[in-house]
């Protein structure tokens, strides 16, 4: 069947008429799921996988066999990969893909279950999705950030600078009082304080966006940098000891199986994140400041001839994308880790392809950022079983899922229309 | 201003119409001066300030955000809430709003249709129930019809005398006269940022543009009969995608003949575009033939369809026209920077760039501080010369020039029509696209009008405006047709075909 496949690839991006992009992407997905039964099935042995929903090994758990699993589940994205292929209406298009998408991932997960070694035969759930959430929580602060600003028109390249400095704020001050709230409105406004800087230089001095942002990165990471050195590192105790807030166990919400105990039993960022996920998204969408906010990002002069105030509306998103960041910078130094030089270590930039990925829409970089989480996640899982998987190859995949994601799968990702542009009056 | 009048603002670009208008809407301060409401005067900080006088303004380009649907365009600014602070958008509100003026001045938009989505005729209706909606006595439509087709334009033209009869007072800007005459109370003429003169509407044509230009124009072109030669451009069943993929231009034949202004008449958007910028080797040709003076050019690169003698006048002059930011002197050799006297080798000869610069301003009468000023700081129409002077300076086998004088003021409108007729008159192929239809007309020896892709008719220009106008919305009575047939020249060289034939009729003998 494989040979088979390989013309039809060839012939695909010539008759535009017939390959339409459903098309192309049921094609793709009919492949991964041929080499998924093929090739992860042969690979896969006969032991049980087993998916545990409990905290500990020995409990309740989904399992399947290895090779019936992999086969099984390849089988499952050969039919969404046939069906998009067969051509599907439109608003089928996204669930049938992500049922695919999902299904190639369990293949490939009961292949790896299945041939790690004995005793190790399964995947804890709970810890996986805990993990998962844990990992893009900075991404989801920080392409929140990307989304207020860039939705009213100023690109935000410096949400790793923004993140940083709320990370190292936070440490500082909740170390120095002793609070975590102290600590926590600090790095609000160590994160606004960049974002400060980015507004006054894009919006009044007219600086390249794109450059002042990445200058910024730089100087937080400078800034931080020295200070670290200068004062955490010599009084780690007083400088760099910050305390941390604990995990809140929501009532009702934490006794649900699975969901309770991976997502109900965390902290105030974890909440904090999904929350403002929630906010925006209404804000955005259903009120006045949203609307402003979109205008001023679309067409500030139609916004500026209906007594929008453009440049106001853009301070005010670009220093409220500063404190967001900030708060996602404090999810690492108040509640996991104590400050080190250059922690946030690019997730400023994954946040900012998790933006793009979600096309700017808070919902979007959400779903990017767990995207984006679980890639990390599973990396980690593997190399606790030890894959045959290299974990750097795996570390890879989702920055090559999301280049592939944005060309084909979602469409053409068009960014609000005066984005990065400065308005200039009259 | 008195109420429910309609004062025509007359000028010609760049004298000062627009601007004086942001003032009256706050979007530019005065230096000078003063703006009385009622005997009152009037301080503007900002739009929102005039919205509150009762000002409102449609702009030349519309203001309306394309990925918002027309509710929301129109309550943006004014936007109805609830939930207190949180500031919810009362959208069903909204909607009934804009449902209530739209019937009440019978002004039909969908409230959820996306801007992006509407013909431009629909979103300046929108602009206008935008304006409604604010309550304003007073309206500025900035160059309301430029985007216009005639029959968008008549609606306009009703719509505007409903409005007036509503006791609302419209300031109407535009240099186009007919418009004016027809709907107008008063007018007022714009020179050079001063009222030169008010007029009545009785005023005729020539008195109104002696006003605006300051001298007498004349408004139609003066050109003797065409004398057709042989055919230089020759398209035959060409198929263009636009920049969606989709269908642009859907099987075109045309033929443009040495001596004779071929003008192609149409609404915006039904694939003139494209046709000329397959011909110029901009956009690649799905099926069909292009020909220039026998020779095959489809496929060739602009750049060689430049040199094998074809001048093209872009229809953006800003996009595609010209560099804004260079010199006039630079634009003026920006096709044959690279070959002599201009550039030797890797180097620019600055001094004959320089020379021919300064020769071609005064044949072309381009009004520039020095040759050196950035053509961005030059008007329209100035700009407009400077791109018709840099084409003309070649020898020609074709020229296409698409809308040649949008936005140009009268005085270089004729000044370039004149160059075109010349240019047609020393044996040059014209093709002449524009959407304004006089100008087609004016110009035209034979005019083939564009409706989604094909020609749906080809004319004489004599032909009565209705029936053209009818063939631009895509309606061709057979009458039309027939006549079509007669007004193509039938008298080109029939010698061609008999030849071509003959092979034809012996391998049918054979057989």
């Amino acid at each position: 069947m494989s040979t088979m496949a390989v013309p039809d690839i060839a012939v695909a991006p010539v008759d535009e008429g017939f390959w339409t992009r459903s098309r192309k992407v049921g094609l793709t997905l009919l492949a991964l799921g041929l080499l998924s039964a093929v090739l992860f099935g042969a690979l896969a042995t006969d032991q049980q996988a087993r998916f545990t929903l409990s905290d500990d090994a020995a409990g309740a758990a989904l399992e399947i066999n290895g090779t019936i699993g992999a086969i099984l589940f390849g089988i499952i994205t050969i039919a969404a990969g046939a069906a998009l292929l067969a051509g599907v209406p439109k608003r089928w298009f996204l669930p049938v893909l992500g049922v695919g998408l999902v299904a190639f991932v369990l293949s490939f997960l009961c292949w790896q279950v299945s041939a790690a070694p004995a005793g190790q035969n399964f995947m804890p759930l709970v810890n996986i999705i805990r993990g998962t959430f844990i990992l893009a929580l900075p991404l989801i602060f920080g392409a929140l950030a990307g989304v207020l600003c860039e939705r009213s028109g100023v690109v935000n390249v410096a949400i790793e600078g923004q993140l940083l400095m709320g990370a190292f704020s936070g440490a500082l001050f909740g170390s120095i009082s002793g609070s975590v709230w102290v600590g926590l409105v600090a790095a609000a406004i160590g994160g606004a304080f960049i974002s400060l800087l980015l507004a006054v230089f894009a919006i009044r001095y007219l600086v390249d966006q794109v450059v002042m942002g990445i200058v910024l990165n730089l100087l937080a990471v400078g800034v931080t940098g020295f200070l670290y050195e200068r004062l955490m590192q010599t009084d780690a105790a007083k400088y760099n000891s910050a305390p941390r807030f604990s995990n809140w166990e929501i009532p009702l919400l934490k006794d649900i199986p699975v969901l309770g105990p991976a997502l109900f039993r965390g902290n105030i960022f974890l909440y904090l994140g999904l929350l403002l996920v929630l906010v925006i998204h209404i804000g955005l969408f259903r009120t006045r400041w949203g609307l402003r906010t979109r205008s001023v990002g679309e067409h500030p002069i139609a916004a500026d001839t209906l007594g929008v105030k453009v440049l106001r509306v853009r301070y005010r998103n670009v220093l409220l994308a500063g404190v967001v960041a900030g708060i996602g910078g404090a999810s690492y130094t108040l509640a996991l880790y104590s400050f080190t030089k250059n922690m946030i270590g690019g997730k400023g930039f994954i946040a900012l392809a998790a933006l793009i990925f979600g096309r700017w829409n808070p919902t979007g970089a959400l779903l990017a950022a767990l995207f984006f989480g679980f890639a990390d996640q599973l990396a980690t899982y593997l190399g606790a079983i030890n894959s045959v998987i290299p974990s750097q190859f795996l570390a890879m995949l989702p920055y090559l899922a999301t280049i592939l994601a944005v060309a084909g799968l979602v469409g053409r990702v068009r960014a609000p229309a005066a984005d990065g542009k400065p308005y200039i009056k009259g | 201003m008195e109420p429910g009048e309609i004062h025509a603002l007359l000028g010609e670009n760049g004298a000062g119409k627009s601007t004086l208008m942001n003032v009256l809407y706050g979007l530019y301060q005065p230096d000078e001066g003063e703006i009385l409401v009622d005997g009152k005067p009037l301080k503007l900080k900002g739009p929102s300030d005039a919205i509150g006088a009762g000002i409102g303004m449609v702009h030349q380009h519309f203001m309306l955000v394309p990925v918002f649907t027309v509710a929301e365009n129109i309550m943006l600014g004014a936007e109805q809430v609830r939930g207190g602070i949180a500031g919810f958008l009362d959208r069903r509100r909204a909607r009934r709003e804009v449902t209530e003026v739209s019937e009440r001045y019978n002004l039909r938009v969908d409230p959820d249709a996306v801007i992006e989505d509407l013909p431009v005729g629909i979103q300046q209706r929108v602009e206008i129930v935008k304006a409604l909606t604010r309550d304003v006595d007073l309206l500025i439509l900035d160059e309301p019809t430029a985007v216009l087709t005639p029959q968008e334009t008549e609606e306009l033209l009703t719509v505007m005398r409903s409005l007036k009869a509503a006791g609302k007072s419209i300031v109407f800007i535009t240099h186009k006269l007919g418009e004016v005459k027809a709907i107008a109370d008063r007018i007022t003429v714009i020179r050079r940022g001063k009222t030169v003169g008010t007029a009545s509407p009785e005023a005729s044509r020539d008195e109104l543009a002696a006003l605006m230009v300051g001298r007498n124009v004349r408004l139609t072109v003066d050109k003797t009969p065409a004398t057709p030669g042989e055919p230089v451009l020759e398209v035959a069943g060409l198929v263009v995608d636009d920049d969606r993929q989709i269908r642009a231009v859907d099987g075109v034949d045309l033929t443009v003949r040495a001596g004779e202004v071929l003008g192609v008449a149409g609404v915006q958007g039904n694939g003139q575009t494209e046709l000329i910028e397959a011909v110029m080797g901009l956009r690649p040709v799905l099926a069909g033939t292009i020909s220039l003076a026998g020779d095959r050019i489809d496929g060739w690169k602009p750049k060689k369809v430049l040199r094998a003698g074809v001048g093209y006048v872009p229809e953006d002059r800003s996009v595609d026209g010209l560099v804004k930011e260079f010199s006039v002197a630079e634009n003026l050799v920006l096709d044959i920077y690279d070959r002599p006297p201009f550039g030797a080798g890797l180097a620019l000869k600055p001094d004959a760039i320089a020379a021919s610069a300064k020769e071609r301003i005064e044949q072309f009468d381009v009004r520039t501080s020095s040759a050196d000023a950035a053509v961005g700081t030059l008007s329209g129409g100035n700009q407009q010369k400077v791109i018709v002077a840099r084409e003309l300076s070649r020898p020609l086998k074709l020229l296409i020039a698409a809308q040649p004088t949008r936005g140009v003021d009268v005085g270089s409108i004729e000044f370039i029509h004149s160059q075109i007729i010349h240019e047609r008159d020393i044996g040059t192929a014209v093709m002449v696209v524009s959407s304004e239809l006089d100008e087609v007309i004016g110009l035209a020896d034979r005019i083939a009008v564009m409706y989604r892709g094909r020609i749906i008719g080809i004319v004489g220009p004599d032909t009565p405006r209705e029936e053209i106008g009818l063939l631009m919305a895509g309606i061709s009575p057979d009458a039309a047709q027939e006549r079509n047939t007669d007004a193509v020249p039938g008298d080109g060289p029939a010698t061609d075909g008999g030849p071509a034939s003959d092979p034809g009729s012996a391998s049918e003998d054979e057989a």
